[in-house]
């Protein structure tokens, strides 16, 4: 395989029993879910609230265990084995800080639960705290922490104790915008530096993308999509995991022709639209072409090359957000685009053309920067 | 006219007290100030007055000032009350720690529809009056009684065993008569406790037991130290108890300052008795909050 397995969760799926007690009115968290995850690398389960990322993590690390399906950590299976003889460790959302202990002694504790010798304690959670830049803060309450502190207090907490995988529940959902930028980042070194797997658990797509080696998108206790941070936004498989990663615009009609991997689609009933795909599709299905707001241009003029599409459009509203520039075009009256245009260059170049408030103009993108999305 | 000039000087007062914070606060303390002193504080005073005084030949206060109703407490008679009072009330919070903790823990882990019907549960049979509740466990412990008819009738014994009159049986009667005072600080306690600690003392390889007694015990001891207080001391002081199932034998403080008061009507030496026995609870309240901010 070229790579070791650190967990592999094969077929599990988790109910969760109704409020009366009876199966009949529970609820399926995690449905079949089946997933490698590789040695050392940072792994992410993203999707919105409710969709078993988080059961998913908690299986993991024991706090639930699989209505069906096995869990093994390092080849071994997990079974019913509870937390405390598991080697993950566990860096919560509210962090779980003990409030009755010093920093030291919160970070010294998996090691003095696991009796080793008070002299390399005493070591380690120096290294700990120096590791996540926090050096002299041992004699502190949690308290007397920011939140930002109190997060890498949890991380030295976790990796003091050099777990096989480190699980990590939306660590940084509590903190401001730009502390959690830094901490991304931060994080990310840090998981570099240690080599130890990350399974990462967010709802937040933009933090999926910044730090994961690979990614699975959750939805209704499924797995829709797994792969790396560009495979899962640029070739996104479904509509979901195009519309939840990104902002996507939505093209629906049905397949008038294909031609090798060049697919032409028949939009709102008569705008052809050229589309890559490998799957062979028969004329007449229903499907959609999914384009991102960034890769369609807008033109003065009509695009001539073959690969391109270019479809006539009225500019009805023009937003300007600082870096970028949103222009709302409207194509046909059932059919509208977001085209969304970095501000680079100067609008007097005629590379950097601006469109005008209804304007009418065409909106070009390239064949293969559509995706066909067959649901 | 005249209801303008009432609404102005009505306002006109408003306006006063608006104006004087300081006003406000007397008038708002008033009546719990007034009370607090006149049945509280005076009383009080009178009792403490009242303690460095001797009593008559005929039960009256004679007014010479002396410090021999605090030394009679060296009195090995009197120290065997306190001493014996103190294993009573200790025993009393103990068991009552015992069986009330696992119980405010089960309560406090339902799911929240569940907690207040068992709440409910816990204080019905504390709406029936302290002193049939009292009566009911004489019936309960004396040589005739629920326990020794039932072991005799079954021939597990040949004899009564001896539970009434005992200071088992006061135990029993305290525990029964002050246990939702420790169920409940504890149960307020535990169903603050923020549950992914205990989760995270898990993660971090602590076994359920560990898991106790390093998170979830240091965590709701304030609880735990503030159920001890209400039992522990109105044990110490307890009078009723003691005087039904004690089988009319003076055995506690309670009832050595009932009878000081009452049978002996030595005044002075029943104020020396109540004013030891409240200086110990301040002790111990002190004790509770010191050992409360450090856990805080």
């Amino acid at each position: 395989m070229g790579y070791d397995v650190a967990v592999y969760l094969n077929g599990v799926t988790k109910k969760f029993l109704g409020p009366s007690g009876s199966p009949g009115g529970g609820v399926v968290a995690v449905d079949d879910v089946t997933l490698k995850i590789r040695d050392g690398e940072f792994y992410s389960l993203l999707g919105p609230s409710g969709c078993g990322k988080t059961t998913t993590l908690r299986m993991i690390a024991g706090f639930e265990y699989p209505t069906t399906g096995e869990i093994s950590i390092h080849g071994t299976l997990m079974g019913l084995t509870p937390p405390y003889q598991r080697n993950t460790n566990m860096v919560f959302q509210n962090y779980a800080l003990f409030p009755h202990m010093t920093i030291a002694r919160n970070v010294a504790f998996g090691m003095e639960m696991k009796k080793v010798s008070k002299a390399e304690v005493r070591r380690r959670v120096a290294e700990a705290l120096e590791m996540v830049r926090l050096p002299g803060y041992g004699p502190r309450k949690p308290n007397q922490l920011s939140g930002g502190q109190q997060q890498r207090v949890a991380l030295a907490r976790a990796l003091v104790n050099r777990p096989e995988v480190l699980l990590l529940d939306e660590p940084l959902g509590a903190l401001d915008l730009k502390l959690r930028k830094e901490m991304q980042i931060e994080l990310k070194t840090l998981q570099r530096e240690v080599g130890i797997t990350f399974v990462y658990v967010t709802h937040d797509q933009e933090e999926a993308l910044t730090m994961s080696d690979r990614i699975a998108v959750m939805h209704r206790g499924k797995v829709l999509q797994e792969g790396s941070p560009t495979g899962i936004y640029e070739r996104p498989n479904c509509r979901f995991v195009a519309d939840f990663i990104g902002e996507t615009n939505f093209l629906d009609g049905v397949v008038q022709e294909q031609e090798g991997e060049r697919v032409t689609v028949l939009v709102g009933g008569r705008l052809p639209v050229l589309v890559e795909s490998e799957q062979s599709l028969e004329p007449g299905r229903q499907v959609t072409v999914a384009v991102r707001p960034e890769k369609v241009w807008l033109r003065p003029q009509e695009a001539k090359a073959a690969d391109h599409n270019s479809l006539r459009c009225q500019v009805e509203q023009v937003v300007y957000v600082g870096n970028d520039t949103r222009f709302h075009v409207r194509i046909s009256d059932e059919v509208s685009m977001v085209v969304r245009q970095q501000n680079v260059i100067s609008t007097s170049d005629p590379l950097g053309y601006q469109a005008d408030q209804d304007a009418p103009a065409y909106a070009v993108w390239r064949s293969d920067a559509g995706r066909l999305l067959l649901d | 006219m005249t209801e303008d000039t009432t609404t102005k000087g009505k306002q006109g007062v408003l306006d006063t007290i608006r104006r004087r914070p300081g006003l406000q606060t007397l008038l708002l303390i008033f009546p719990s100030l007034f009370w607090l002193v006149v049945f509280f504080v005076l009383p009080l005073l009178i009792v403490l007055v009242y303690s460095f005084l001797k009593r008559g030949p005929y039960g009256q206060i004679v007014w010479e000032f002396n410090l021999n109703n605090y030394a009679r407490f060296l009195d090995p008679l009197y120290l065997k009350v306190f001493l014996r009072s103190f294993k009573i009330a200790g025993l009393t919070t103990l068991f009552c720690f015992l069986f009330g903790y696992p119980m405010a823990y089960w309560i406090a882990t339902r799911s929240r529809r569940w907690r207040n019907t068992l709440l409910l549960l816990l204080m019905i049979p504390f709406w029936t009056n302290f002193l049939v509740r009292t009566y009911a466990w004489i019936l309960i412990l004396r040589d005739t009684g629920l326990i020794n008819s039932a072991l005799l009738s079954l021939g597990i014994i040949n004899e009564p065993l001896p539970l009434f009159g005992t200071d088992l049986a006061i135990t029993i009667g305290l525990v029964y008569g002050w246990f939702p005072d420790m169920v409940l600080p504890c149960y307020a306690a535990i169903e603050r406790l923020d549950f992914s600690l205990v989760e995270a003392a898990q993660d971090l390889y602590a076994n359920e037991f560990r898991s106790f007694l390093r998170v979830i015990f240091p965590l709701t001891l304030p609880g735990v130290i503030a159920g001890s207080i209400l039992v522990f001391i109105p044990s110490l002081g307890a009078y009723v108890t003691p005087d039904l199932l004690g089988g009319a034998k003076t055995v506690m403080i309670g009832n050595v300052i009932q009878s000081q008061f009452l049978s002996v009507r030595d005044y002075p030496f029943g104020s020396a008795f109540s004013f030891v026995l409240m200086a110990i609870m301040l002790l111990a309240t002190l004790l509770y909050f010191r050992v409360g901010a450090r856990t805080a």
